[in-house]
């Protein structure tokens, strides 16, 4: 499946993790964290299997990470996919 | 009529000052950091020694600040090149821990540091002491006036030990100032400027107790384990932190000591308004003040005769004939990290950034009968618990409880605290089952080595080396 348009979960909150996904012809992942030595590689092998599970071999993932757990990191970019790949119009939903 | 003798002590500007102390290049100027985050006076005496063409000076404070980061301006110029404290805050600590200074910065404690400058192991040239109230003499306190931070306990060690010793002020008093903290008889000149601090940053309004559910309970369990070490009877003593968790802490252990109908003998340390609520109440009889957290001790340490202000030395200093903090029953205390032997990092984060110290950490924690690390088992995905802290501040053998929102471990070397506290249906494990628990939920952090060269040594308060703190690789 391709990521057709821009999408996000999460937050900024310490313990938690701001994902973006957006379109890309290759895959892309960049990682921006406070523990990024700690658990850089693992977060990228999270993130990874989170994408290949979903059959998502396409597209620019951004973690804003703030030391979320793995589980929640896994969760966010699982929604934001979701968010990508359906029609949901943020807007609306914001509004609502 | 005899003529009088005039000791012409007030002099116009800091410059003056400065030429009057015969101050050198090479030489050690000392500062106290009870004006917190608001402090003016390091920053105006390190401008005026650049204006007068000092180099290579040392600046020996209790405390390096956020508000100071215009050293390292001076650390550039080579007007400072060297750095004494008892902590050192993350806007300063970072640029060292990337290298600024060539000479690594020298870490004490805040008893090892008067212990120092007793023993001749350290010693200060110009001491600039702030103060928001003194007079024509010198005669000075921290308790009157707009820029009122309280007890000046850390600088009198300095006025006792200095060559010369400078007040500054921007309330100048008529002589004489009653209410004295540092006399004249050790003040050589006195300053008056126009304000020594930021009076909103010098004192938070109010600090207050979390409303952090984990931070809660890591309190409730706190105080429990203090109850059930069987401590809490009349004369109970303990020291606590200014954290929103401590203060927490210490409403529960007050809520217990009411309960039973405990009186308190005194509470020590940074002083809050939570402690001078429990003083005025009567649940301790008095409290030992070296330095006050909020404008409440402010007021307190002005109007109550018992909130006494004492001195680094009688606070904690090693080489005192006696210290406040040996007869202390508990302290809670933070941690960045704990080690599996109890050994606690204050100085440096995760990645090995100085950001922090020891400030009384390890006074207390050697003195008290019963020193308790409270603190979170992870914090942004990061374990509290690791085999070995990234620098060891406080040594595991003085530690005798870890108490966190999951459990709690006791240092094995206490078995007797370890029964009580089972007995007193406490979630007692072993320090490793706790470091197990926050694996599981973080994942084994990569271990990370800075190898580079020492930007810091960590003394104990004894003046021996602990461990060195090396700069940090990206």
């Amino acid at each position: 499946m391709k990521i057709l348009k821009k999408a996000q979960a999460g937050t900024l909150e310490s313990g938690d993790v701001l994902v973006t996904v957006k379109p890309s012809d290759t895959l892309m992942i960049e990682i921006e964290s406070p523990v990024a030595r700690q658990f850089g590689d693992a977060m990228e092998r999270s993130a990874r299997d989170v994408l290949e599970s979903m059959g998502i071999y396409e597209g620019a993932v951004h973690l804003a990470d703030q030391g979320a757990l793995d589980c929640t990191l896994r969760a966010r970019l699982h929604t934001a996919i979701h968010r990508a790949l359906q029609d949901y119009d943020a807007d609306v939903a914001g509004s609502l | 009529m005899k003529p009088k003798h005039r000791t012409g002590k007030v002099m116009p500007t800091l410059e003056d000052a400065i030429r009057a102390s015969s101050l050198k290049n090479g030489m050690t100027i000392s500062f106290h950091h009870h004006l917190r985050a608001g402090d003016y006076v390091l920053n105006d005496v390190v401008r005026a020694c650049a204006a007068l063409g000092f180099s290579d000076l040392t600046v020996n404070a209790s405390a390096i600040m956020a508000c100071h980061t215009p050293l390292l301006e001076a650390i550039r110029e080579g007007v400072v090149t060297g750095i004494e404290c008892n902590f050192m805050h993350a806007a300063v600590g970072h640029a060292v821990s990337q290298g600024i200074l060539e000479q690594p910065v020298l870490f004490r404690t805040h008893g090892g540091r008067p212990a120092a400058l007793e023993n001749g192991t350290s010693h200060i040239n110009v001491a600039f002491i702030a103060a928001s109230a003194a007079d024509a003499e010198g005669n000075c306190n921290g308790k009157e006036g707009s820029s009122a931070f309280g007890s000046i306990g850390y600088a009198m060690s300095d006025a006792e030990h200095a060559d010369y010793v400078v007040v500054v002020t921007d309330n100048l008093m008529p002589y004489p100032l009653t209410d004295v903290s540092i006399p004249e008889n050790l003040v050589d000149a006195v300053v008056v400027c126009d304000s020594i601090g930021d009076p909103d940053r010098i004192m938070s309004g109010t600090t207050r107790i979390t409303r952090d559910p984990i931070g809660l309970l890591i309190a409730d369990y706190t105080a429990r384990a203090i109850e059930a070490s069987g401590l809490i009877e009349n004369g109970f003593s303990f020291q606590t932190g200014a954290g929103g968790t401590s203060l927490a802490a210490a409403a529960y252990i007050g809520e217990r000591m009411r309960k039973r109908g405990v009186t308190g003998s005194f509470a020590s340390g940074g002083i809050t308004g939570l402690l001078v609520d429990l003083l005025n109440e009567g649940l301790f009889t008095s409290l030992a003040d070296v330095q006050c957290f909020d404008r409440e001790a402010v007021v307190s340490i002005r109007q109550n005769p018992r909130h006494v202000e004492i001195s680094a030395s009688r606070y904690a200093s090693p080489e005192a004939k006696s210290a406040v903090v040996d007869r202390l029953d508990a302290v809670i205390l933070g941690a960045t990290e704990v080690g599996t032997d109890f050994s606690v990092n204050v100085h440096t984060d995760s990645n090995g950034m100085i950001m922090g110290g020891s400030g009384g950490h390890s006074d207390t924690a050697a003195g008290a009968s019963l020193a308790v690390i409270a603190a979170p088992l992870v914090r942004a995905r990061l374990p509290l618990i690791v085999d070995r802290p990234q620098t060891l501040s406080t040594p595991g053998d003085t530690i005798d409880l870890l108490v966190t929102q999951f459990g709690m471990a006791c240092n094995p070397r206490r078995p007797d605290l370890h029964d009580r506290l089972v007995d007193a249906g406490l979630p007692v494990f072993s320090i490793e089952e706790l470091k197990e628990k926050a694996e599981l939920l973080t994942g084994r952090p990569r271990l990370l080595k800075n190898e580079g060269r020492v930007v810091a040594r960590v003394n104990d308060r004894d003046g021996d080396e602990l461990d060195v703190i090396r700069t940090v690789s990206s």
